[in-house]
């Protein structure tokens, strides 16, 4: 026996003229739009975002247990701990930028949409930031702490981490772009990524370094400042490149 | 539409070693539909996604409205909606949420706009499901619902009707058959034929 | 009409047969000129004043250390031509620098450090020189391994293309940050590899050395430019005239 569902027979109006069809949407709302979605799809799964968060904390544990309990001696090494472990938990975030939507066919949804493609891929990096750095660099006073850094280092550590954390997003947006579709990519992924953002840890784990020893750290700071303005400008253009490429 | 035509002149394409695409060419007018056939590796998706602008072909031209689409890619881009094997869905966003991402990237879309396009294509019933929780009929219905969204003047479809029973098959036929009314073209790749609904069309035949 | 000899290096027959006639022409100069610069810095440059003759490995470690960066941006070049006008034979070129720019690389990084256990005792040291040459074998391989990585030589081309585009950008801020982070940590102990100061009779061996060595590239890239060709055009209709059974 078998169940025939009937359609209510409505009159559909019919979506037929192009004359009725809703204005034409700019590249700023569109990508207003990506970031929104992003950001719920995010909190949809609210499980992976604690994954690289976790994953910080475990690394950042690791520098007393190899090296030592006093606090004193782990204050030497605390600037290059927290960036190391910064840099290679953002690197496990990475992999999962674009990769979801290449695969549902989204990614290439958005190269059609007729939008702006960088502006798109900015707004998802931005999403990706927001969700994966600035956890991150509110995690980072606490592991600093552990790692024998002074309470009045912490502000100054805190803005060093915000700003690096840009620049690694965008570097990583580029990474992303270009291993798309490659199987097993992770370890590439961090060969390509890990020296083009050598200049982020060397001015940030600076940085750290003045914050502790309660100096003045204007100079570092405003590097970063300067290569996160450099990522914001020319970043997304290359990730859009990337992407395009991956899709052909 | 003023401009509403698509002319593609010797269009060479090769995917690594081989040479899929070999010299195709045609050209379609508004209101008119082309059909692609050929058996599995012969280019159909190779060639929708070079009209798409997707990927690059090494010879040829594509023309729309007589200019190569080239010129203002992004443009042309803007002016058509490629439907692919998979719907392009997010399967953590309910169906109504897709559709008011995808296509309100492009025009903004009323809720109500959005309510009938679901209704359309017989989808009101799950519209505020998570598309996870969907079989693949129902996500094409919601692909095909986010299609009729698109008012753009062309369509590249890559096998319209998978998944669908007949009464989706059907949708298909009606779908293209408005646009087609409205003065739009529609280039579809399928296996068989065609839903009679379409009417005349135009056959290109792929051979591997 | 002026531009035809630039539209026919896009042809890889043309390329072909002109890396085959061109080779011998870098190639015997190149062993020429690097012989006689061998001679002349190993043999004939007197003993610097305060290395003594330590110094001599800087005939081999500077042309290693410039070529690296040179075949880096020549790759670089190469490849954003090949994918700004999608010409085939630019990726070629650019995929045949690749290995010859990571062994320049690599010779430099070994001198260097031979270099250094005269002079400082070890047989490292973090030295800006030594560490932007260590950050560029990481590019290299890199781009090396993103090719490998990918099935499909026309994308290949591109994505490693669009790397060494970004990673060439990188290449002077990497630089300057390493050379900046060095500065900070100046203790006496750590001591860049310094130039010795170059009477003209040191100074001609060396930049014999350096024209020797690219001399020497230009031939081998030439070499493998055809390989790469052969290899990517295998299919094609001319590559049967051209090379016999």
């Amino acid at each position: 026996m078998s169940v025939r569902l009937v359609q209510p027979a409505v009159a559909v109006p019919a979506l037929n003229e192009y004359a009725a069809a809703g204005a034409p949407v700019g590249a700023l709302e569109a990508a207003a739009l990506a970031l929104r979605r992003d950001l719920k799809l995010a909190f949809r799964k609210p499980a992976q975002l604690v994954q690289p968060l976790a994953f910080f904390a475990l690394v950042t544990m690791l520098f007393p247990l190899a090296i030592s309990p006093e606090l004193a001696q782990l204050r030497q090494v605390a600037p290059g701990a927290l960036w190391a472990a910064a840099l290679l938990a953002s690197l496990l975030a990475f992999e999962f930028l674009f990769r979801d939507d290449a695969l549902d066919g989204t990614l290439e949804q958005y190269v059609l949409s007729g939008q702006s493609l960088t502006a798109l891929l900015f707004a998802k990096t931005l999403a990706h930031w927001l969700l994966t750095g600035v956890p991150l660099a509110c995690m980072t006073p606490f592991a600093a702490l552990s790692l024998g850094a002074p309470t009045s280092a912490l502000p100054g550590i805190s803005a060093a981490v915000v700003l690096g954390s840009i620049t690694l997003s965008l570097i990583g947006s580029i990474g992303a772009g270009i291993t798309l579709g490659i199987k097993r990519s992770s370890a590439l992924l961090s060969l390509l990524t890990l020296p083009l953002s050598l200049p982020v840890l060397i001015f940030g784990a600076r940085a750290t370094q003045l914050a502790i020893a309660g100096g003045a750290l204007v100079a570092p700071l405003e590097l970063l400042a300067a290569l996160a303005v450099l990522g914001v400008t020319l970043a997304p253009l290359a990730a859009a490149a990337a992407v395009r490429i991956s899709l052909e | 539409m003023p401009e509403s035509s698509l002319e593609v002149d010797n269009l060479h394409l090769w995917r690594g070693e081989q040479h899929v695409l070999r010299g195709v060419g045609f050209a379609l007018g508004a209101g008119q539909c082309l059909k692609v056939t050929g058996a599995n590796g012969a280019g159909k998706t190779s060639l929708l996604r070079t009209l798409a602008g997707l990927m690059y072909p090494e010879e040829g031209e594509v023309r729309w409205g007589g200019r190569n689409v080239r010129r203002d890619l992004r443009a042309f881009q803007g002016a058509l909606a490629y439907l692919g094997h998979e719907p392009p869905l997010k399967a953590d966003l309910t169906a109504r949420e897709n559709l008011h991402y995808w296509i309100g990237s492009r025009r903004r879309l009323s809720a109500a706009t959005l309510t009938q396009s679901l209704a359309r294509v017989g989808a009101e019933a799950f519209a505020e499901r998570m598309v996870r929780t969907l079989s693949a009929g129902q996500r094409r219905r919601v692909a095909l619902a986010g299609l009729a969204l698109c008012l753009v003047p062309l369509w590249l479809l890559d096998e319209p009707a998978t998944n669908l029973d007949a009464d989706g098959q059907t949708l298909v036929g009606s779908l293209i058959a408005e646009q087609l009314a409205r003065g739009g073209l529609a280039v579809a790749a399928v296996h068989h034929e065609l839903p009679a609904a379409v009417g005349a069309v135009q056959r290109l035949e792929l051979t591997a | 009409m002026r531009f035809t000899w630039f539209h026919r290096l896009g042809s890889p027959p043309y390329v072909y047969g002109l890396a085959r006639r061109l080779t011998p022409w870098f190639a015997w100069p190149a062993a020429g000129l690097i012989l006689y610069g061998l001679w002349g810095g190993l043999v004939t440059a007197p003993p610097d004043y305060q290395q003594g003759d330590g110094f001599r490995i800087i005939y081999v470690h500077a042309p290693s250390a410039w070529m690296s960066l040179m075949v880096y941006t020549t790759l670089a070049l190469a490849a954003a031509v090949g994918l700004i006008w999608r010409i085939k034979v630019a990726h070629a070129a650019a995929a045949s620098c690749a290995a010859i720019g990571a062994s320049f690389t690599v010779a430099a990084l070994v001198t260097g450090s031979l270099w250094g256990r005269p002079m400082w005792g070890t047989y490292w040291q973090w030295d800006p020189r030594l560490t932007s040459e260590l950050v560029l074998f990481f590019l290299y391989l890199g781009y090396m391994g993103l090719r490998a990585g990918i099935e499909d030589t026309q994308r290949a081309d591109r994505a490693s293309a669009l790397l060494a585009v970004v990673g060439v950008v990188n290449v002077p801020i990497i630089h300057y940050s390493v050379t900046w982070w060095n500065s900070l940590h100046q203790a006496p102990s750590v001591m860049a590899l310094q130039k010795p100061t170059l009477a003209v009779a040191m100074l001609v061996p060396l930049l014999v050395m350096l024209l020797g060595f690219t001399l020497f590239f230009a031939a081998v890239f030439l070499v493998r430019l055809r390989a790469e060709i052969l290899v990517r055009e295998r299919a094609s209709s001319w590559i049967a005239e051209v090379v016999e059974p």
